[in-house]
């Protein structure tokens, strides 16, 4: 390995397929979230062009009927591509491998070959996913209609050929990646930090990481029973969700939902660690109560799972059962309330200088309160038997996710980039992206909680278009005009990602003028920093 | 429809801005960017209108207050307002006051959500059964109470919608399921041993039941008014997913029981009757149905009782009208 503090790189093949050094597996984790975040979104594009207008006008049958399985492979496919191969790898394995090693002062992550096998899993799982999509008999029988959540019976006896058993391999692998990296995660954080960090002295994103993981360790075994179990229910004859075999399809979304509810949490806790550092950095004030925002994380983490039933309001549980879960979810927004007001105050009384970071940054906060607020009203299962499974549903999870998630990918990058490309983007670029984006998706989104109150169901491809349903008609076309003004910005955004890397300015090492309030160990290396960071062990007062 | 859009814009649109005034339950269901609950056809769906309109007051009053601090500190705090930043890192006062009043207000939405929770749940003595069956791809509704009434109910494909019947593309079914009104009725929902599940979504009502196989889901409602109310599969099914709606026609007692006792014998029958005689849908639409009394066309809002009360003092059988009312 490099001797002597000068850089000493492998070749092509050994540094980009064997690498064991973080930060080049951080750069490959990235570069797939990009690629298959286009994709995700390529067919969110084929989704709002469906329902711009009422009528089935591209998802058609060889013989020209509306092929309703099709849409559902569509939407599936675009939920588990978001989720686990764009959000998760980006977030945890792009930035997270990046980062908490730089920022605790390591020269690497604990098992660096473990986390070569992480990233590597990934990649052949998303290829089972795209594989799920093309296998099958029929027009009608061809890819995994399910939804992401993978319900049976729709996934056992509602789908022959083996297309969900390629997307049940594909969630085995990236369930495999997910916990390898968790548990390098949690070994390199509580490990390797650099002498004088304690526990309270840790950047906030360190903190959202190790939460992060102890969820992801926790959770994500569930998830790998539970489609273990729908893979021998569909192959092997077993019948843990087959009612006539004395199973229980509801069980499943127990199970489903025990993950599913902190899967949530996994994509969202990362995004508040980024945002910290961006409202830091450029209030050039301190993180206002340090202690509140890492102990909100560790008491969302922790309430986390113990509300999945918010899923199920509708699924048949008894009053006193859904009254807990109605208690336990509202509370969560206790220490997200937390959170959001930490980041006002310390944005009070600084010096803001609004660059292309920050604007991401501040939509984020404004964008996931938005969102925030509509789950207090999911939260209530009075309310959310009228809403549960319409439009109301999918406005609320953009708004947390593709609002809040995606905005913390975007503010991380447009903040990292010179530290990991060792070049600038323009300013411009970076703010006309976001502003076409912030725009683009609220348009898409907003309109979206209307249809849902208006009682339009999610997941279904063609919608009534009778004069008393006008109002569907008229916000689907605004929410269409909306993603399509948010894919024009994406396109737009890998233009930039090019142009930075090919004639971007160059970065220097504190190339934010990082303050000492606000300081971190990544902007004590050089950008881009050198293979192996911190010959010198660094401390920390 | 006739508007052009961006009239439609305009005149419904900018006002949808205003969330929080605007988006209180109204007439959403008829107007077009409707941005509320549907009009509440049960006390069950008011209860949750309500609530929900309580709900939208808080969370916009919490999202205005937080948008008026970012742009406060936005004005107030950028670089050259303020060239020289605090260096403040806590105030515990601060942090226990921003703790407990989200806490206050959480109390403030929890009490009246667990009464909506605990009232609509309770069933008062229920006076007839509905059994829902979920299928691929269609319902199946059993009505044990009347001499096991039992009949299916598929979408009318899009080539065959009758406008001039009131029918609505993607709503309207081939069979309805007509029910009374002022009647509370317990619904037994679940869907076939071999099937997926399905949901019964009733928006008008505030009903939405999942059609789990091998359990049977229970839920009730008590229509108010007549009409026809339609609703949609609420749970991913498989390729015709879209293609399962719901259509109840509410009528009055007395018609129903008719409906009934013909349904007995000859649920098609029964059907074609009940649609050529009591079409609310048509109503509702500003249409008139091709072979009803003329009296019944000047009202195009809630179907008069007088017009339904005429037929079915000749045809109803006087044992049939005390069955279902004994339950």
């Amino acid at each position: 390995m490099g001797d002597h503090g000068h850089d000493h790189k492998p070749g092509f093949f050994a540094r980009w397929f064997c690498s064991t050094n973080h930060k080049d597996i951080g750069t490959l984790y990235i570069i797939f979230s990009i690629i298959a975040g286009l994709i995700g979104g390529l067919f969110s594009m084929i989704m709002r062009l469906e329902l711009q207008e009422p009528g089935v006008q591209y998802l058609l049958t060889s013989a020209g009927d509306p092929n309703g399985h099709l849409w559902n492979v569509i939407i599936s496919a675009h939920g588990l591509i978001m989720v686990f191969f764009v959000v998760m790898p980006g977030l945890i394995g792009g930035f997270g491998n990046w980062f908490v090693p730089l920022m605790i002062g390591a020269p690497d992550m604990a098992f660096p070959r473990l986390n070569n096998i992480s990233f590597w899993l990934i990649v052949p799982a998303f290829f089972l996913l795209i594989a799920s999509a093309f296998i099958g008999v029929t027009e009608t029988t061809t890819g995994a209609g399910t939804g992401w959540t993978v319900y049976p019976p729709l996934s056992t006896s509602g789908h022959p050929g083996m297309s969900v058993d390629l997307a049940i391999f594909a969630l085995h692998l990236a369930g495999a990646s997910s916990i390898l990296g968790a548990a390098n995660f949690i070994t390199t954080i509580f490990n390797m930090r650099a002498p004088g960090m304690t526990l309270h002295k840790m950047p906030l994103f360190v903190w959202a990481m190790l939460v992060t993981s102890f969820l992801l360790v926790l959770a994500v075994p569930v998830l790998g029973g539970a489609i273990t179990m729908l893979l021998t229910d569909r192959n092997f004859g077993t019948s843990f969700f087959v009612p006539e075999g004395g199973g229980d399809p509801i069980l499943y979304q127990h199970l489903f939902w025990f993950f599913g509810h902190p899967e949530v949490y996994i994509m969202i806790l990362p995004a508040f660690g980024i945002v910290s550092h961006i409202v830091s950095t450029f209030s050039k004030k301190p993180i206002f109560g340090y202690l509140g925002m890492a102990y909100a994380m560790v008491s969302i983490g922790v309430v986390g799972f113990v509300v999945w039933a918010h899923h199920m309001y509708t699924a048949g549980m008894s009053v006193d059962t859904e009254a807990y879960f109605t208690a336990a979810t509202l509370i969560i927004a206790v220490p997200t309330g937390i959170k959001i007001f930490s980041w006002i105050a310390t944005m009070w009384g600084g010096t803001i200088d609004f660059k292309t970071p920050m604007l991401w940054a501040i939509g984020f906060i404004f964008l996931f309160t938005v969102g925030g607020v509509t789950g207090v009203v999911l939260a209530n299962s009075g309310v959310d038997t009228v809403l549960h499974d319409t439009y109301y549903v999918v406005a609320h999870f953009h708004y947390v996710l593709s609002l809040g998630a995606v905005f913390a990918l975007f503010a991380g990058f447009y903040y990292w980039i010179g530290k990991i490309s060792g070049r600038m983007y323009p300013e411009w670029m970076g703010k006309l992206h976001f502003w076409m984006t912030f725009i683009g998706v609220n348009v898409t989104f907003f309109p979206q909680h209307f249809l849902g109150l208006n009682g339009m169901p999610r997941r279904i491809v063609d919608y009534p278009s009778d004069a008393e349903y006008a109002s569907w008609a008229d916000w689907n076309l605004i929410s269409s005009y909306g993603a399509y003004l948010a894919g024009l910005s994406t396109i737009w955004f890998v233009f930039v990602v090019f142009y930075t890397l090919l004639a971007g300015k160059k970065a220097s090492a504190n190339y934010w003028d990082v303050q000492p309030q606000s300081f971190t160990l990544e902007w004590s290396v050089s950008s881009p920093p050198p293979f192996h960071q911190f010959d010198i062990q660094p401390m920390v007062k | 429809m006739k508007k052009s859009f961006f009239v439609r814009v305009l005149s419904g649109g900018l006002p949808a801005l205003g969330f929080a005034f605007f988006a209180m339950t109204g007439p959403a269901m008829a107007e077009t960017f409707g941005i509320g609950l549907p009009v509440s056809a049960t006390d069950s769906a008011q209860r949750i209108n309500d609530f929900h309109d309580m709900l939208l007051v808080i969370i916009t009053g919490i999202v205005i207050f937080v948008l008026a601090l970012l742009l406060y500190v936005i004005a107030r705090f950028n670089a050259k307002a303020n060239p020289v930043p605090s260096k403040t890192t806590h105030n515990v006062m601060l942090e226990i006051v921003w703790t407990i009043i989200p806490v206050v207000i959480l109390i403030i939405i929890a009490v009246p959500s667990f009464q909506l929770l605990y009232k609509n749940e309770r069933i008062e003595n229920p006076e007839m059964t509905l059994k829902i069956t979920g299928a691929q791809w269609y319902w199946i509704y059993d009505y044990p109470d009347h001499g096991d009434i039992n009949f299916t109910s598929y979408m009318i494909p899009n080539d065959k919608i009758d406008t001039a019947k009131g029918e609505k593309r993607l709503l309207s079914t081939d069979n309805k399921v007509v029910l009374p009104v002022g009647v509370t009725i317990q619904a037994l929902v679940t869907s076939g041993p071999t099937d997926v599940i399905h949901s019964w979504a009733m928006p008008r009502f505030g009903i939405k039941t999942d059609a789990v196989p091998g359990r049977i889901n229970h839920t009730w409602f008590r229509i108010n008014k007549p009409g026809a109310y339609y609703g949609q599969c609420s749970e991913l099914c498989g390729k015709d997913h879209s293609y399962m709606p719901i259509e109840v026609w509410a009528v009055e007692k007395p018609v129903f029981e008719e409906w009934a006792a013909m349904a007995k014998e000859d649920a098609d029958k029964a059907q074609a009757w009940i649609q050529a005689n009591h079409n609310p849908a048509a109503k509702v639409a500003g249409v008139a149905v091709p072979p009803a009394p003329a009296s019944e066309v000047a009202e195009p809002s809630v179907p008069e009782e007088p017009a339904g009360a005429e037929p079915e003092t000749q045809t109803v059988p006087e044992g049939e009208t005390s069955k279902g009312s004994d339950e």
